[in-house]
Parts: structure tokens; C-alpha cells; sequence
């Protein structure tokens, strides 16, 4: 079972890495989202700093949320997710080493983007080590809550948007955690500890409900 | 068993007719008590006459929570036992209560401008009660972007379930987050801190309500099962004409 889990996962980052635009778009639009927000709110670099961990964490978000859609969908169009599906691999953790390898090949790269764009919005070096330390934790419990829309998506052929209005409101929690606890770098009455272990936490339920769930979505196209 | 003999969508038509009409009359009498009640509570002694949005406000809130517990336990139905009126259930609760948590938020920002001076302000309740009304909506557009309805039932049934364990973990984080909302005063250990020249009313409202809710969805869940059977004979006359 390891071993198909892993041949899974070593499959797919195949794909991902030689098929080419997955993981190099997604650090292409986080860049976008950042560059464009001091358009938007002025090139004021006191207020950036401030607000910087905000915008980062919101382009991370979008940039995960939009990738999203194509995770089962290419398996589903060609037919290889019916012989996942019949595999002896259990398809929730099928679902899980899709999950895994979508985020090494589209999360990770945001994470490791995300010092050099903090540098553009002006952010302290404690900031940044914070950042960077909750995006690292944050965006596997995007993708992995992201599964269940990714699946509806696949199953029903319905992509983006829906999956991003379905998947957002999940998101909540990881959101107001990771931001907080980057803004403890700063100072603040609350220890960095307190915020990132919840939001530790809550990447580790969604490890759990993310594959249960999406299993669950992809069967109802199935029986 | 009696509950059983309901899951037959025919004999669920004939017992909520009959159910129906009375249900609706004991909402409506109810409301009319409740908001007579109302009317003649005091006016609180800070907020003065703008407290009577509470009875219709507070109600709606644990309405529109109530709402999407039916949902989660409709959701097991539809996913455990293969229900179809759980399905019927499942899909005429979500736009009330989608309805029911709009309504919350909409008088609460009434209430809140004269009392807060603001209209909106992102403290924790507001948000997780907004957060509710995203889940509603996600789920009744999952359900219009799928045309299979046997697949949209339980693909919404899979959803209101991650949604229903999520809302917890909305609400501890979003309390976490930020706080002006005046904390639970009704549901609380130590009894209820809110005089009950005021909570009697308030309670009254808020069966009144639930009843309302209740036989809405009743009557939502009839016409549901019409409109399915509906469709069946629309299908078998056109196959029909398509033979002859």
C-alpha cells in the first residue's frame, strides 16, 4: 500500500514537473497578486510593512484556490482516475498522494517564493522567518481542504469559480491563525507559539478530513 | 415503525397535508403572541425602543444555526440510508435557511446602526454568521451546477457535512480573532442574565419562528416531491410520444 501511495505521488510530480505550467504559473501569479496590490493602497512602505503579511498570505491563498481545479480533473477526463478508483489503493488516500503532490509542486514553490516577495513589500526579517514558517504549515491545509472542491470539480466538469466559493469559506480559520501569528513577530501580548500551534492543528485535521471528504465526492459520480 | 412508514414519500404527502394546515396556524398564533408580547416588554432602560429588533433578530440567528444542523442530519440520511426524502429535505432546507441567516444579519445591521452607530463591523459574530450564509450559498450553487439531481443531492450532502464540522472551528477561530458582539446572555451556566420581562417574549418569538420554519419546510419539501413527480410523468409522456 506504501508503495503504490508513493508511485502515486512520485506519478504525479512527474506530471506535474514535465508537463510544465503547474508550478512555475502559480509563483508567476502569486508575484502578480503582490505587485499589484501597492497599485491599489499607494507605494507607502510603512503601511506595506504592515499590512505585507496580509497581502501575501491573500495572494498564497488565491494562487492556491486557483490552481485547485485541475488536481483530479486531467485523471478524470482521461480515465485514470477509474483505475484509481478500482485499485486496491483506498481512494481516500489516493486522494491524499494527489493532494501531497499538488502541494509539493504548487504550494511549496509559493512558500519558498514568499521571502523574496516579502522583500518587496518591505517586511522586518523577523516577519518574513514568521511568514514564511506559517506558509509552510498553512498552505498544505489549503490544498488539502481544497480537495473536496478539487473533486466536485473533476466530477462535475465545473471549474474555478465554484470551487473557490465553495473552498473559501474552509479556509477561514488558517487564515485568521497564520496572520496572527506572523503579526506576533512584530510584538504583541500574544507568544508567536500560541497562533502557529492552532494553526498546526488545523493542518493536521485537515490532512485527516480533506482526502475523507474528497473520497466521499468522488464516489457520488461513481454509484 | 412510525417514523419508517415516513421515509414512503406518499404516505409523508398525506400525513404533512393533514399536519400542515395546523402547523401554519400554530406558527402564525404563536408569532402573533410572541409579538404582542413584545410590543408591550419594556424598553431597555439603555438601547430603548431599538431592543424590539431582538425579537425577531436573536431567533433568526439560532434559526439560521438550527438550519444547518437539519442539513448535516439530512446529509446522513442522504449518505448513510440513501434516503430520497432526506434528499427532499436536505434541498428544500438550505434556501430557508440561507434566507433565515441573510435575515439575521440584515436586522442585526439595522440594529446595529442606531445602537453601534455602524452598520457592519467585522466583530466575531457577524463574521461567523456571515461565514454560515457563504456555506449556504456554496451549497445551493453546488446544487444548480450539477444537472444529475440524484449526484447534486449527495454532492451537497458531502459538503453540508465538511461545512458542518468546520462551523465549530469558524466560530472558535473568528472569537479568537476579534470580539464586540455582547457574549451568549440567554444559553449560558449560570442562567440567563437577560431580565425576563424580556426573555419570555423573546422565547415566544423564537418557537413562533421555529414553527415558522418548520412548516416552511414542510411545505417547501411538498412541493419538492410534486415537482419530482412532475418531471417523472413530463419524462413519460415524452417517451410515450416519442413511441407512438
Amino acid at each position: 500500500m506504501r508503495r503504490a501511495f508513493l508511485a502515486l505521488l512520485a506519478r504525479d510530480l512527474r506530471l506535474a514537473f514535465r508537463a510544465g505550467g503547474g508550478a512555475g504559473l502559480g509563483v508567476v501569479f502569486f508575484l502578480a497578486v503582490v505587485v499589484v496590490t501597492p497599485f491599489a493602497i499607494g507605494p507607502d512602505l510603512a503601511l506595506l510593512a504592515r499590512i505585507g503579511p496580509a497581502i501575501l498570505w491573500i495572494g498564497a491563498l488565491l494562487a492556491s484556490l486557483i490552481g485547485l481545479d485541475r488536481l483530479f480533473a486531467a485523471d478524470a477526463e482521461d480515465g485514470a482516475l477509474d483505475v484509481l478508483a478500482m485499485a486496491p489503493l483506498p481512494l481516500e488516500l489516493v486522494a491524499a498522494a494527489k493532494g501531497l503532490a499538488h502541494w509539493i509542486a504548487t504550494g511549496l514553490p509559493l512558500v519558498l517564493a514568499a521571502p523574496v516577495l516579502a522583500l518587496l513589500l518591505n517586511l522586518a526579517p523577523a516577519s518574513i522567518g514568521a511568514l514564511t514558517l506559517t506558509l509552510l504549515v498553512g498552505t498544505p491545509a489549503i490544498t488539502f481542504l481544497g480537495l473536496i472542491g478539487a473533486a466536485f470539480a473533476a466530477v462535475f466538469r465545473r471549474g474555478g469559480l465554484l470551487v473557490a466559493v465553495l473552498v473559501m469559506p474552509l479556509t477561514i480559520p488558517v487564515l485568521i491563525f497564520a496572520v496572527a501569528a506572523t503579526a506576533t513577530a512584530l510584538g504583541g501580548t500574544v507568544p508567536f507559539g500560541t497562533p502557529f500551534r492552532i494553526l498546526l492543528g488545523l493542518s493536521l485535521a485537515a490532512l485527516v478530513l480533506g482526502p475523507v471528504a474528497a473520497a466521499a465526492a468522488l464516489r457520488v459520480a461513481r454509484d | 415503525m412510525a417514523l419508517m412508514d415516513l421515509a414512503n414519500p406518499t404516505r409523508f404527502l398525506a400525513l404533512s397535508g393533514r399536519v400542515l394546515p395546523w402547523l401554519s396556524g400554530l406558527a402564525l398564533a404563536t408569532l402573533a403572541i410572541g409579538f404582542l408580547l413584545a410590543f408591550r416588554a419594556p424598553a431597555d432602560y439603555q438601547q430603548g425602543e431599538t431592543v424590539k429588533i431582538m425579537y425577531i433578530h436573536v431567533p433568526f440567528a439560532w434559526l439560521a444555526m438550527f438550519g444547518y444542523s437539519m442539513l448535516a442530519a439530512s446529509a446522513l440520511g442522504i449518505l448513510v440510508w440513501r434516503h430520497p426524502l432526506a434528499d427532499v429535505a436536505h434541498k428544500a432546507m438550505a434556501p430557508i435557511g440561507a434566507v433565515f441567516a441573510f435575515l439575521c444579519l440584515f436586522t442585526g445591521s439595522l440594529w446595529g446602526r442606531p445602537m453601534w452607530g455602524t452598520y457592519w463591523v467585522w466583530d466575531a459574530r457577524l463574521t461567523s454568521m456571515l461565514v454560515l450564509l457563504l456555506l449556504y450559498l456554496g451549497l445551493l450553487a453546488l446544487r444548480s451546477a450539477i444537472e444529475d439531481p440524484n449526484q447534486a443531492g449527495r454532492a451537497a450532502a458531502v459538503l453540508s457535512l465538511v461545512g458542518f464540522v468546520n462551523v465549530p472551528i469558524v466560530k472558535f477561530s473568528v472569537d479568537w480573532w476579534n470580539t464586540l458582539h455582547q457574549p451568549a446572555s440567554v444559553f449560558r451556566m449560570d442562567g440567563p442574565t437577560i431580565h425576563s420581562s424580556l426573555l419570555w417574549p423573546l422565547l415566544i418569538c423564537a418557537l413562533g419562528f421555529t414553527l415558522l420554519m418548520l412548516a416552511l419546510h414542510m411545505a417547501a419539501m411538498r412541493n419538492e416531491i410534486h415537482r419530482r413527480r412532475l418531471r417523472v410523468l413530463e419524462a413519460r409522456a415524452a417517451a410515450e410520444a416519442a413511441y407512438a
